[in-house]
C-alpha cells in the first residue's frame, strides 16, 4: 500500500455515500461500491468500509457543518438491502501493513467523535436508523450517533463481533462506547461483545444498545417522524444559507507541500517535517457577515483546512518523518484579531463552527503519534489558537534575545481568551491545565499574561516554553535534540508521548485514543490476530484461527 | 381437536427420543406447541381443516413406520420428532476434526455456527406452507390436493424437527428463535422470511409444482449437507428429514410432467404441431409449452440464488468445522479437509463469464450448487421423454446458470438462458420472452379453477399414472368440510 492518500473529497466524487437533503433534515445513505476499494485485493461487501469510505464520510460530516448549516438532524441509514453496514472490511485489515491498520482506525476514530459531537458543538444530531445487519464497524458508526433505532423484524440485529470471529476488538470505539455512552452494565456488554450474532428486537433496547425498537412495517415513518421532531426540539438556530468548501489550494512535491498559508518542507534523511504557519494575509473581518462573505477564504478557516490536510497527509504518507517541527511567521497581533472576531461572536453559526473545528485540528495534533517539537522564531505568530500549538506538542523551544542579521520581530508568545477554554483537549482540560496539572496556580498565572508579548525569559518563567536559547546556543541545541530524538525507537516514542501528553482525568475520548486503541494494537501485533495463521489472516478461508493459548 | 391443555406428549408426538422423560424439552414444546396450532389454524383455511385428508404419518423411523395412511384432520396430525438411527461409532466426516468421533452434544465453539443454520432450515419450513396457503381452493383435483396437504403438514414437520433441536442443544436462545420462527411470516412486511425464494408468491399451481420440483431441491441439498454434519443429532435429524422431502420432489417431478403430458395430449388431439401456437393451444384450456419453460427458468433461477454467493467464508467456516458436509461426503474420494485444494467457479471479469480456481474450502457453496444443477436436470429429461414420446418437437431445457440471478457474482450482468451477457436495454426487450409475464401468468389463472369431484382432473393436468399408497383413480383423498 504505497500510493499516496488523499484526504480531500468533494461530493462529486463520492462513491460510497449520498446525501438526500430536506430542509432541517438530511439522509445519509452509506450504499458502498463493491468495487471502489482505495486499494486492489479485496471488494466492500455488506457495506464494509475501508479507508476511502471513511475520507467521503468524514468529507460529508465536515460539509454537513459548514455547507448545510440549515440541517439539524442527520439520518444515518443503508443504501443496501438487508445490511445496514458489515463494519471495516476484512480483507483489507487482513492485508494492510499494521501502520495502515493503526492510522485507518485513528482517522475513522477521529470522524466517528466529530459526527459524534456534532449535535453539542453544533445543533446536527444524528441518528442512526438500523436496517438489516449492523455488526462490528458498522455498530461502532451507529454507537457514535445520537440515537438509534433498530427495525424489529426478527433479523435485523446490532453486533461487536469481532472478538469471537475475528480475535481483535471493535477498536473503533466501540468497546469504550457500549460501556461509557450507552452504559450497557459490564456483564451484558461482556456477553454482547463475546457473540457473533449480536442482538435483536427488544432485547437490544432493553440492554441499553439501542435506543428505540420499532416494527418493521412503521420503521420508516417512525424515522422521518422522529427526525422531524428532533429538529423541531433543535436548540439550533435556523440558518439559511452555507457557505461552499472549495477545493484547498495544494502543491505536492518531492520534498515539500505547500498550500496558501502552510508550507511543509520534508527532510527524509533527517526524518524530519518541518511545518511552517503563516500570520494572515489581510485584516480581519469586521463583522460575523463579512466573516461568511470570505467563505472558505477566510484566514481562520483556510488555515485549519489547510493545516488539517497537512496532517492526515503526513500521518498516512510520510510514516517515517518521525519528527514534526512546527514554526510559524507572522504578525501575531493579527491572529489575534482573526482569533477574537471568531470568539466575539460564538452565538453565530460559522463563528462556532470554525472555533469547534479548530478544537478538531488541535486534537488532531496532539494523538499525533510523531515526536512534536515547536520552534518560537523571531517573527512568529504564536498567538492564540496557534500558541495552542506549543502546549500540544511534546517540547518547544523560544529564541531569546537579538540573534546576529536577524532583523524579525523579537519571538513573543500571545495569549488570548481562547487559551483558556474555546480549544479543550480530549480530556476535556486545556491544554494549558493539562500542562500545569500539578501546579493549577500556573494557569491563572498565564492568564493574568493575556495582552502581553511574552518574551522568552517571561515566557520560561511562566512555564509555556521547555527551554530558551540565545543566538549562542540555539542551532546546535535544535540539531542535538532533533538528531537525538530520530535516533530512538519510534515505537518507544510513540508509547511515550501518548502516555505524558494526557494528564489528568480520563474521558470517553481519551479511553477510546488510550486504553482502547492500545490494547487494539498490541492485539494488531499478535500472531493470534495477525500471524499466518491468525484469525485475521485466515479470515474467509473456512479455516480458524490457531490460537497460543498462553495468557499474557 | 388437540387437547391443548392435557397434551401427552409420547402419545401424541411421535418421537424416537425418549420425549416423556425430557423435562427440559418437553418445557419447552409445551410452551411452543399452542403458537403453532395457532399458526396452522390462521394458515390453512377453515373448510380444509375440517376436512379429513389421506395423509402419510411418520410415526417411527423404522420401513413399517414411517408411512401410515389413514384419513386425519390436518391440525390433529401428530407431527412427530424422529431421528434416523444412530450410527455406531459415527466420526465427523469433513474439516479440521474429521475422523474425531460425532458430537452428541453441541461443541461450544460452534454453537452459534450450528444455531444459525439450524434457524436459515427451520425458517424455510413454515415459509413455504405460508407461500401455498391459498393453493387449496383451486385444487386441480382431490389428489392433487391430498398432495399438497401432505407436503404441507410435512414441511410443518420439519419446523417441528428444527424447533426440537433449538429446544433440546441450544437453551434460552434455542427457544427464543423457536418462537421468532413462527413471528417471522413469508411476504410479511413486518417480519419476512430470511430468505428471499420464501418470500415470493405461489400464485397457482404449475408454480407449486416448480416450487416443490426445484425449491424443495434445494431444501434436499441443504439437508443432504446438514445430513453430513458432525453434530450427529442435526445428521440423524436430517437423514430422516430426506425420506420426506423425496415426496415433495416426487410431487414436483409428476406434477409438471402430469401438465406437459396434458398439453401434448391435447395438442396431438386437436392436430397442433407446432408448439408456439400459443393462443390456439391455451384455447384448448392446457399450458403451452413455452409458458411451462418461462415458469422453469423463474423458479430455477430463483432456486439457484438459495446456494448463497459462490465464494462464502459462511460455507467455508461451517465445512471446516465439520457441521455442515458436501452431498455424499462419504463416497467422495479425497482428504475431506479441502485446505490445500481448489475448486473450479465461474466469476465475471470485465464483462465476460471466466472460470477460475479457487480455494475448495471458500468454493462449498458452489460445488453443493452443481451438484444441485446435476440432480435438477434428471426430471427434466424425463418430461423431455415424454414430449418425444408424444411427437411434439419441443425441449425444455435449463437455463444458464447465470440467467437472472439476484444473488452471487452473476447478480451484476444480465444473462441470456443460453448464457451470454447481454446490455440491460437487450435484456429489457427480452426478458418477456424468458420469464412468465402477467399475461401468462393471468392465462394460468383463469385456469385455476378448484376440481374437487372424486377421481375428476383440471383440463390442464393429467391422472397419475397409480394413486397414493395404491389407491384407485376415484379414491377421496380428501373429504371435504362444506360447512
Amino acid at each position: 500500500m504505497t500510493k499516496a492518500i488523499d484526504f480531500q473529497t468533494d461530493p462529486s466524487k463520492y462513491r460510497h455515500w449520498r446525501v438526500e437533503y430536506d430542509g432541517p433534515v438530511a439522509n445519509l445513505f452509506m450504499d458502498v461500491d463493491e468495487d471502489g476499494g482505495l486499494f486492489d485485493g479485496y471488494q466492500l461487501k455488506l457495506n464494509s468500509y475501508d479507508l476511502g469510505v471513511d475520507i467521503e464520510l468524514s468529507d460529508i460530516v465536515q460539509r454537513m457543518r459548514f455547507e448545510h448549516p440549515e440541517v439539524k438532524v442527520v439520518v444515518m441509514q443503508s443504501g443496501k438491502d438487508r445490511v445496514f453496514c458489515a463494519g471495516a472490511n476484512i480483507r483489507m485489515l487482513g492485508g494492510a501493513a499494521h501502520s495502515h491498520k493503526v492510522n485507518f482506525c485513528k482517522f475513522t476514530n477521529e470522524t466517528r467523535n466529530t459526527f459524534e459531537a456534532a449535535e453539542a458543538d453544533s445543533g446536527q444530531k444524528y441518528i442512526a436508523a438500523v436496517k438489516g445487519a449492523c455488526a462490528g464497524g458498522g455498530y461502532e458508526l451507529a454507537l457514535a450517533c445520537n440515537h438509534i433505532m433498530l427495525t424489529d423484524d426478527s433479523s435485523s440485529s446490532v453486533a461487536l463481533p469481532e472478538v469471537p470471529l475475528l480475535a481483535v476488538l471493535p477498536g473503533t470505539g466501540g468497546l469504550t462506547r457500549v460501556t461509557d455512552k450507552r452504559r450497557v452494565r459490564r456483564d451484558l456488554a461482556d456477553v454482547f461483545c463475546s457473540m457473533e450474532e449480536g442482538v435483536r428486537g427488544k432485547r437490544a433496547q432493553d440492554w441499553r444498545l439501542v435506543d428505540e425498537v420499532i416494527p418493521n412495517s412503521k420503521f420508516d415513518e417512525t424515522v422521518a417522524r422522529r427526525a422531524r421532531e428532533f429538529a423541531a426540539q433543535s436548540p439550533k438556530a435556523d440558518v439559511t444559507q452555507g457557505i461552499t468548501l472549495g477545493p484547498i489550494s495544494r502543491t505536492i512535491t518531492d520534498d515539500a507541500i505547500t498550500y496558501s498559508l502552510v508550507e511543509v518542507a520534508l527532510d527524509r534523511a533527517g526524518r524530519k517535517a518541518t511545518i511552517t504557519i503563516h500570520g494572515p494575509d489581510e485584516p480581519a473581518p469586521e463583522s460575523a457577515d463579512a466573516l461568511v462573505a470570505q467563505g472558505d477564504q477566510g484566514y481562520m478557516l483556510r488555515l485549519a483546512r489547510e493545516l488539517d490536510d497537512a496532517i492526515l497527509h503526513l500521518r498516512l504518507n510520510e510514516m517515517t518523518l518521525g519528527n514534526w517541527v512546527f514554526r510559524s511567521q507572522g504578525d501575531p497581533e493579527a491572529v489575534l484579531e482573526h482569533e477574537a472576531l471568531i470568539l466575539d461572536h460564538r452565538d453565530h453559526w460559522l463563528a462556532n463552527e470554525i472555533a469547534q473545528y479548530w478544537k478538531r485540528v488541535l486534537k488532531r495534533i496532539d494523538v499525533t503519534s510523531r515526536s512534536l517539537v515547536a520552534l518560537v522564531e523571531h517573527g512568529s505568530c504564536f498567538a492564540g489558537m496557534l500558541a495552542e500549538i506549543l502546549w500540544a506538542v511534546d517540547r518547544s523551544y523560544m529564541m531569546e534575545d537579538e540573534f546576529e542579521g536577524d532583523n524579525r520581530a523579537l519571538a513573543a508568545i500571545h495569549l488570548s481568551d481562547g487559551n483558556f477554554g474555546a480549544y479543550p483537549m480530549g480530556n476535556d482540560l486545556t491544554r494549558l491545565q493539562t500542562r500545569f496539572y500539578g501546579t493549577p496556580e500556573a494557569v491563572g498565572t498565564a492568564k493574568e499574561a493575556i495582552g502581553e508579548a511574552i518574551e522568552a525569559e517571561r515566557a520560561e518563567e511562566l512555564g509555556l516554553v521547555t527551554y530558551i536559547y540565545d543566538d549562542i546556543d540555539w542551532e546546535d541545541e535544535i540539531r542535538i535534540f532533533l538528531e537525538e530524538r530520530a535516533s530512538f525507537s519510534p515505537d518507544a516514542m510513540t508509547g511515550m508521548e501518548a502516555n505524558l501528553r494526557f494528564a489528568g482525568p480520563e474521558t470517553m475520548e481519551t479511553r477510546i485514543f488510550g486504553r482502547l486503541t492500545a490494547w487494539q494494537n498490541w492485539i494488531f501485533n499478535r500472531p493470534n490476530a495477525v500471524g499466518p495463521n491468525g484469525a485475521l489472516q485466515r479470515y474467509g478461508t473456512g479455516q480458524r484461527g490457531d490460537y497460543d493459548m498462553e495468557r499474557v | 381437536m388437540l387437547d391443548l391443555i392435557n397434551v401427552s406428549y409420547d402419545t401424541q408426538i411421535p418421537n424416537n427420543v425418549g420425549l416423556s422423560s425430557d423435562r427440559k424439552v418437553l418445557k419447552a414444546l409445551e410452551r411452543w406447541h399452542p403458537g403453532y396450532i395457532n399458526w396452522w389454524n390462521d394458515l390453512i383455511p377453515e373448510n380444509f381443516q375440517k376436512s379429513d385428508v389421506y395423509l402419510r404419518t411418520a410415526v417411527s423411523v423404522d420401513p413399517k413406520g414411517w408411512a401410515k395412511f389413514d384419513y386425519v384432520k390436518m391440525p390433529e396430525y401428530r407431527w412427530g420428532v424422529l431421528l434416523a438411527p444412530q450410527v455406531e461409532d459415527r466420526t465427523v466426516p469433513c474439516g479440521e476434526h474429521y475422523g474425531q468421533p460425532a458430537w452428541q452434544e453441541v461443541p461450544g465453539e460452534y454453537r452459534n455456527m450450528l444455531k444459525r443454520l439450524i434457524v436459515i432450515q427451520g425458517d424455510t419450513e413454515p415459509g413455504s406452507v405460508e407461500q401455498q396457503r391459498f393453493l387449496g381452493k383451486t385444487a386441480p383435483s382431490l389428489y392433487d390436493l391430498r398432495n399438497l396437504f401432505q407436503v404441507n403438514v410435512e414441511e410443518g414437520r420439519h419446523l417441528w424437527a428444527m424447533v426440537y433441536l433449538l429446544f433440546k442443544y441450544f437453551g434460552r436462545d434455542g427457544r427464543e428463535e423457536a418462537d421468532d420462527l413462527l413471528r417471522r411470516s413469508s411476504g410479511s412486511e413486518e417480519a419476512p422470511r430470511m430468505l428471499g425464494a420464501f418470500n415470493e408468491e405461489t400464485p397457482d399451481w404449475l408454480s407449486f409444482f416448480m416450487f416443490t420440483y426445484f425449491t424443495d431441491r434445494d431444501g434436499k441439498m441443504q439437508l443432504e449437507s446438514l445430513a453430513q454434519s458432525g453434530f450427529d443429532p442435526l445428521s440423524r435429524t436430517c437423514r430422516f428429514m430426506l425420506t420426506e422431502e423425496a415426496h415433495h420432489m416426487f410431487v414436483g417431478e409428476t406434477g409438471v410432467g402430469r401438465i406437459v403430458e396434458r398439453t401434448c395430449q391435447a395438442m396431438k388431439e386437436a392436430g397442433i404441431s407446432d408448439p408456439y401456437d400459443i393462443d390456439k393451444i391455451r384455447d384448448l384450456g392446457v399450458i403451452d409449452l413455452p409458458t411451462i419453460q418461462k415458469k422453469l427458468n423463474l423458479h430455477y433461477s430463483l432456486s439457484l440464488d438459495l446456494f448463497g454467493q459462490e465464494v462464502s467464508t459462511n460455507a467455508a467456516n461451517a465445512f471446516n468445522a465439520g457441521i455442515k458436509g458436501r452431498y455424499m461426503e462419504q463416497r467422495i474420494d479425497d482428504d475431506h479437509r479441502l485446505t490445500g485444494d481448489t475448486y473450479v467457479v465461474r466469476s465475471v471479469r470485465d464483462g465476460t463469464i471466466v472460470t477460475e480456481d479457487v480455494p475448495a474450502l471458500t468454493a462449498i457453496n458452489m460445488r453443493l450448487r452443481d451438484d444441485y444443477v446435476r440432480d435438477a436436470s434428471g426430471g427434466v429429461g424425463r418430461w423431455n421423454k415424454a414430449i418425444a414420446k408424444a411427437g411434439v418437437d419441443f425441449e425444455l431445457k435449463l437455463p444458464h446458470e447465470g440467467f437472472h440471478r439476484q444473488i452471487g457474482v452473476f447478480s451484476s450482468v444480465n444473462v441470456d438462458p443460453e448464457g451470454k451477457i447481454l446490455s440491460r436495454e437487450e435484456w429489457e426487450a427480452k426478458s418477456k420472452d424468458w420469464l412468465p409475464t402477467k399475461a401468462d401468468g393471468d392465462f394460468i389463472q383463469s385456469l385455476m379453477v378448484p376440481c374437487y369431484e372424486p377421481g375428476q382432473f383440471a383440463s390442464w393436468i393429467a391422472p397419475p399414472k397409480v394413486g397414493i399408497d395404491n389407491k384407485p383413480g376415484d379414491f377421496e383423498y380428501v373429504k371435504l368440510h362444506m360447512a
